[in-house]
């Protein structure tokens, strides 16, 4: 992402924003809540309403600013949701099918925890708790073997055991060759990360290696505004 | 008098599987002609044929448990032609069926299909009423099926509509409940309009007894020029009477949709809540679709089949 400008509602949410993510790395986001780590996401995805306004995004050498969704994911780019969409009638395993590519989604079901035989028949509706939806989510972006996962927040509102669970699965996704933006505001869910980066109003105020920037987050040193509104 | 033919026919315009119809207690009709009838032990199935329609009843005996469906298929082979059928059923004290009622229609340039039904489940009855329309895609054709329906202590009603393929023509469905003591209704529809079809939803459920449960589940998708009118209308009468009408309609292009949940309560006791969603496809579903590489048609299509499934 070079120099990318968002605005939101006349506000200014990403600010020339520069950031580059090396090919199979894991790379933290970390930020405050507003910080602008989801709406990086959407921008990055192509969501509607999240089309910068200046700056460039570009993926594998190509421009994708004025790619639709469908046509990012296509070329490797997903995104796995903080709070994951549900839908009515459209089970676990036919979910995990539209994406994947060559991978068992049995398989997928397994490695976040869920047993196919109890999950893969169920809807991915409201009768899914929080922490199943999310590790559906996850299984999907498991299935879709991306180029590049964007994992929003993928540790939000589940148990300590299922967090160790999900770690294992981002790493799986390393080690398949997918490069993940690991979005958080949990300083122990970003030191998985090879590198990092810390978001503030709308830029980049330090990334490099994850020791460091996780030092700077937690004694909330920061350039832009002196750790007023950053905190851990 | 059995002639399935055109009956095989039509399932197969529609592209169902036809199910065992020959083996199991059915009523089969051809515009006001009766096709074929069979009963068997604890299931009486009597009806009469005339100019002014059929005219059936269905009697299934006290405490019998049938396990092969009912069937129960009317429809038009021809392309013109009307249909009247006023069906009575009776569930006595225990009884346990399930009624499979199939509306095929399959190349109606002016047609019309109006049924009159008058349901009564007994004492422990149990009624699973899954009634799928086929119109085909003319929209030519007018279906009014109409019912009241009364459960007494403990039966149970269980109704699944559907008409989520071809055209829906004018569809006018009104089905009235009183649910009995400590029993338990549920009403579910799902349609699909297109082109010019023009729809109107309304159930009806008065939960009359100490303890009665009730619930009117509507799911309907409208594109083109299609109109829809879904009245979900809910009573809690009586202590201990619990219901919930859910709607969700889901709207494109020019087509219009109104929803109109009606809750009252007249006893204290009682408790009946609401919710409907009506508005274009939802975003967030669809983008999620989309970082699948789904391309927005195929993400809308996926939403709407799966909320009509």
């Amino acid at each position: 992402m070079n120099g990318v400008r968002l605005e939101l509602q006349d506000k200014i949410v990403l600010d020339g924003l520069d950031l580059e993510l090396a090919t199979g790395e894991i790379h933290g986001l970390l930020g405050a809540n507003g910080s602008g780590k989801s709406s990086l996401a959407y921008a990055v995805m192509g969501c509607e309403g999240y089309r910068p306004g200046a700056g460039e995004i570009v993926f594998e050498g190509r421009r994708i600013d004025d790619l639709p969704i469908h046509e990012r994911a296509r070329l490797g780019i997903t995104l796995a949701w903080q709070e994951p969409a549900r839908f009515e009638g459209l089970a676990i395993r036919d979910y995990l099918r539209i994406g994947e590519r060559g991978a068992d989604v049995n398989d997928c079901l397994r490695r976040v925890g869920l047993d196919p035989d109890d999950y893969a028949d169920r809807t991915v509706d409201k009768t899914l708790s929080g922490g199943e939806r999310k590790r559906v989510e996850l299984a999907a972006v498991l299935a879709m073997q991306p180029k590049l996962a964007i994992l929003d927040e993928p540790t939000a509102g589940i148990d300590m055991l299922s967090m160790d669970a999900l770690i294992t699965v981002i790493e799986a996704l390393k080690a398949a060759g997918s490069t993940v933006l690991l979005i958080t505001h949990q300083a122990e869910v970003a030191a998985h990360a090879d590198r990092a980066s810390q978001l503030c109003g709308g830029r980049i105020v330090c990334e490099g290696d994850t020791t460091r920037v996780l030092e700077h987050y937690r004694k909330r040193i920061c350039r832009r505004c002196d750790g007023k509104t950053c905190h851990v | 008098m059995s002639d399935f033919k055109p009956l095989f026919d039509l399932f197969t315009t529609a592209g169902w599987a036809p199910p065992p119809i020959p083996e199991a207690a059915h009523l089969v009709a051809y515009g006001h002609q009766l096709a074929s009838l069979r009963s068997l032990p604890g299931v009486r199935v009597e009806a009469a044929a005339s100019d002014a329609g059929i005219d059936a009843r269905i009697v299934i005996a006290a405490g019998v448990r049938v396990d092969q469906p009912i069937h129960l298929c009317f429809g038009l082979y021809q392309q013109f032609g009307v249909q009247n059928v006023r069906l009575a059923l009776t569930l006595e004290p225990g009884a346990q069926v399930t009624l499979w009622a199939h509306r095929l229609f399959a190349t109606p340039l002016a047609a019309r299909h109006a049924m009159q039904g008058e349901f009564q489940l007994m004492e422990g009855a149990s009624l699973r009423h899954q009634e799928a329309h086929y119109h085909g895609v003319s929209g030519e054709i007018e279906v009014i099926p109409h019912a009241r329906i009364r459960l007494e202590k403990g039966a149970r009603y269980l109704a699944d509509f559907s008409l989520i393929q071809g055209r829906v023509g004018r569809l006018d469905i009104d089905y009235s409940v009183d649910v009995g003591e400590a029993a338990v209704a549920e009403l579910t529809s799902r349609v699909y309009g297109f082109g010019s079809d023009a729809i109107r939803l309304r159930e009806r459920l008065e939960l009359n007894g100490a303890g009665a449960r009730g619930l009117v589940k509507t799911r309907v998708a409208v594109r083109d020029e299609a109109r829809a009118e879904v009245f979900g209308i809910m009573e809690g009468n009586a202590a201990g009477a619990r219901g919930h009408v859910d709607c969700m309609e889901i709207v494109r292009d020019r087509a219009e949709v109104s929803a109109v949940p009606e809750v009252r309560v007249r006893h204290p006791q009682a408790k009946v809540t609401h919710e409907a969603a009506i508005g274009s496809v939802d975003s967030k579903q669809l983008e999620t679709l989309m970082a699948r590489g789904l391309a927005t048609d195929e993400a809308v299509d996926l939403i709407v089949r799966g909320m009509l499934t």
